[in-house]
């Protein structure tokens, strides 16, 4: 490492002695990194395989006798309404949140705060959706019933208001619970990569707290927050037990938000219904799992774009 | 420059003019002000029925204001706006703590119901009503846990020291990005694939413990590569350097330098990915489901796991409906206990297995 090698000298390879064990354990790394890739396309396949008969049935043989789309239609609704409520209500919490840690909070109980963050996200979700259906749905029917009688003319709230409050609001809002500290955990991480630098020229020209991290934070970690909003994103759309537990699902496709009738979730549907599923019934419902591999992975394969190519440059700072 | 020096000793009387003396407030008032916003909010949640939630929300927005409204008049915009974000940044974190501190009084208060010796000791075979545990879901989800985590650190971890210790090109690449990728499949997906495997494989009708295990593989193997290898990156390469200088090959290095050096960290991280798949649900629920009785054999037939006995008690109760709600919350309330307690074991892990730094 510490000199160039000489131009002239042969390249030594031919003296490396390659023995059986080294040879063995490099094979066994290197087919563990191919079996993942292989299990990768695995689930693709075996995805589309099981899922063919339901994409090459009739339509009447379908479950709800309309053929794929329409039954598989409601559902990508559900999943991306659900989803979106959450990503708006969790992005601008979950920066909130990583810049009080990070910036705000005294020094010495910061790292304790991140790690009572980090605890919602282990708490398992099927235990969200007890806590949802229990706690939150109850307490929101009011306001399910306020906007009903003030904010009926926006067709999010068209009404008429749950009296159960187990709607697609209060499954966005758990979602965004859930997603919260997925999103805080990759804001706090660019935020406080910030280069100390820029901050304290910030500073030492006059700026206020604020902003200094206006001009020297938040440009720098913008696309830290996009992508840490897409894996929420992707994972408020996989999200299952939490939806399945609260929505008492199963209407048409609608974008009226506080109705006891919305549609459900692509995952929760498929949870629900498999169990009990037969014959083509399970074929449909995995061809509803593979529509929602290929919506998850292409928001994830963005979001992963997104991050890797700000490493790119982030070394210029 | 020093052409009028009789002029400096008149400079030092105070002298009205462009120079503007800055205001600020005393140290405690911007504190001052925000107590005075909830001191009011109380009064005005009175005035209007009180309740602890509107004295919160109208206290909180009140102080914001006080301390904006207060700081603009005295110290201008630019502090004002910066107490503004202060304000708002710490709410924000309140309000993430409100969910927080809730779910884990509700399952505490209605898991304890339930959290004795019976839960334990015992399954749910032939019981309809009242008494029956959750033996079996325990046992249950402990074996495919152990399973999954069997199949997955081998392959996690070889990946990993492939991806550090020889990974080039364009196969390193890929491989980073599709594992990248993995950490997002929805875990429903994952037990779908299994499913579609064990089915494809084996017939229509084939159910044991393995096929929740291979589902729980899938959504772990990711967590444990990222985590192995950012660990193994850690590393010192003077290390490596050393090893082979001494004629050491490779892969004993990797094996006894380099992975004892790491000890701590991939314990950690080993750990947390078991902590991530302790409590799935979906993939368990339509893969392995559930049974009353006790099924050990992770290779033949049904098992009961603790997240789905949980799932189950609650949507579908019998004619006893409180008793199967509070198994219901005692379950959820003793998978919290696992998460929680294979969290703090990975805290212990890094403290005590850190590798001595020696200076």
């Amino acid at each position: 490492m510490t000199a160039t090698k000489a131009p002239t000298e042969p390249p030594s390879q031919q003296r490396v002695v390659r023995r059986p064990g080294d040879r063995v354990f490099a094979g066994a790394a290197r087919g563990s990194g191919i079996f993942i890739l292989l299990v990768l396309a695995g689930v693709a396949a075996f995805l589309i395989s099981e899922a063919l008969p339901a994409l090459t049935a009739s339509s009447e043989e379908i479950p709800g006798g309309e053929g794929l789309g329409s039954y598989v239609w409601p559902l990508i609704v559900g999943t991306l309404l659900g989803a979106v409520i959450a990503l708006v209500v969790a992005t601008p919490l979950a920066v909130g949140i990583a810049l009080y840690i990070t910036y705000y909070a005294p020094r010495r109980i910061a790292a304790a705060m991140g790690y009572v963050i980090d605890l919602l996200a282990a708490i398992p979700s099927v235990v969200y959706g007890f806590w949802g259906l229990a706690v939150l749905a109850p307490k929101l029917v009011p306001f399910h019933q306020w906007t009903a009688d003030n904010l009926s003319w926006i067709p999010l709230f068209a009404g008429p208001a749950s009296a159960s409050g187990r709607t697609m609001l209060t499954v966005g809002l758990v979602l965004a619970v859930m997603i919260l500290p997925i999103i805080s955990a990759i804001a706090r991480e660019v935020f406080s990569q910030a280069p100390a630098l820029h901050r304290e020229a910030a500073l030492a020209l006059g700026a206020t707290r604020w902003e200094m991290i206006k001009m020297a934070v938040l440009p720098y970690g913008k696309s830290g927050v996009i992508a840490g909003a897409m894996l929420g994103l992707g994972r408020a759309l996989g999200e299952t037990m939490a939806v399945a537990i609260i929505l008492s699902g199963g209407g048409a496709a609608t974008i009226n938000l506080i109705t006891s009738s919305n549609p459900s979730t692509i995952a929760s549907n498929i949870a629900l219904r498999f169990p009990e599923a037969t014959g083509l019934g399970v074929n449909t419902l995995i061809a509803s799992g593979l529509v929602l591999f290929v919506i998850t992975l292409a928001v994830n394969m963005l979001a992963r774009w997104v991050v890797n190519r700000r490493a790119d440059f982030s070394g210029a700072n | 420059m020093s052409t009028d020096t009789q002029s400096a000793p008149q400079l030092s009387a105070p002298q009205p003019g462009p120079v503007r003396v800055e205001r600020r407030l005393p140290r405690f008032a911007p504190l001052g002000l925000f107590v005075l916003g909830i001191v009011l909010g109380a009064a005005l949640s009175a005035a209007t029925g009180f309740s602890v939630t509107s004295t919160v929300v109208y206290g909180v927005v009140l102080g914001t204001l006080l301390v904006y409204v207060g700081t603009r008049a005295v110290e201008g915009r630019r502090k004002a706006t910066d107490r503004l974000v202060t304000c708002l940044v710490t709410t924000a974190f309140g309000i993430a703590m409100i969910p927080l501190i809730s779910l884990v009084y509700t399952v505490l208060d209605k898991g304890l119901a339930r959290f004795d010796g019976d839960f334990f000791g015992m399954s749910m075979f032939r019981i309809v009503g009242e008494g029956g545990g959750a033996y079996h879901a325990i046992l249950g989800t402990l074996i495919i846990t152990l399973v999954a985590t069997i199949i997955s650190v081998p392959i996690g971890l070889f990946t990993a020291i492939y991806l550090v210790e020889y990974g080039t090109g364009r196969l390193k690449k890929a491989i980073t990005f599709f594992v990248d990728v993995m950490t997002g499949i929805p875990s429903i997906v994952a037990g779908l694939f299994a499913f579609a495997l064990f089915t494809l494989l084996f017939g229509n009708d084939f159910r044991a413990g393995i096929m929740g295990a291979v589902a729980l593989s899938v959504l772990m193997i990711p967590v444990v590569v990222r985590s192995c290898e950012e660990v193994l990156k850690l590393v010192p390469n003077e290390l490596r350097e050393a090893s082979y200088a001494l004629g050491v090959p490779k892969w004993r290095t990797v094996v006894k330098v380099v992975l004892p050096t790491a000890i701590a960290g991939l314990g950690t991280g080993i750990t947390l990915s078991v902590a991530r798949v302790v409590g799935e649900t979906a993939p368990l629920l339509i893969t392995v489901g559930l049974i009353t009785g006790t099924n050990l054999n992770p290779f033949d037939g049904r098992m009961a796991t603790l997240p789905v006995f949980a799932f189950y008690q609650l949507t579908q109760p019998g004619t006893a409906t409180q008793a199967f709600l509070d198994r219901a919350w005692t379950a959820a309330l003793v998978l919290i206990i696992f998460v929680m307690a294979l969290n703090i074991l990975a805290r212990l892990i890094s403290r005590f297995f850190a590798p001595k730094t020696g200076r």
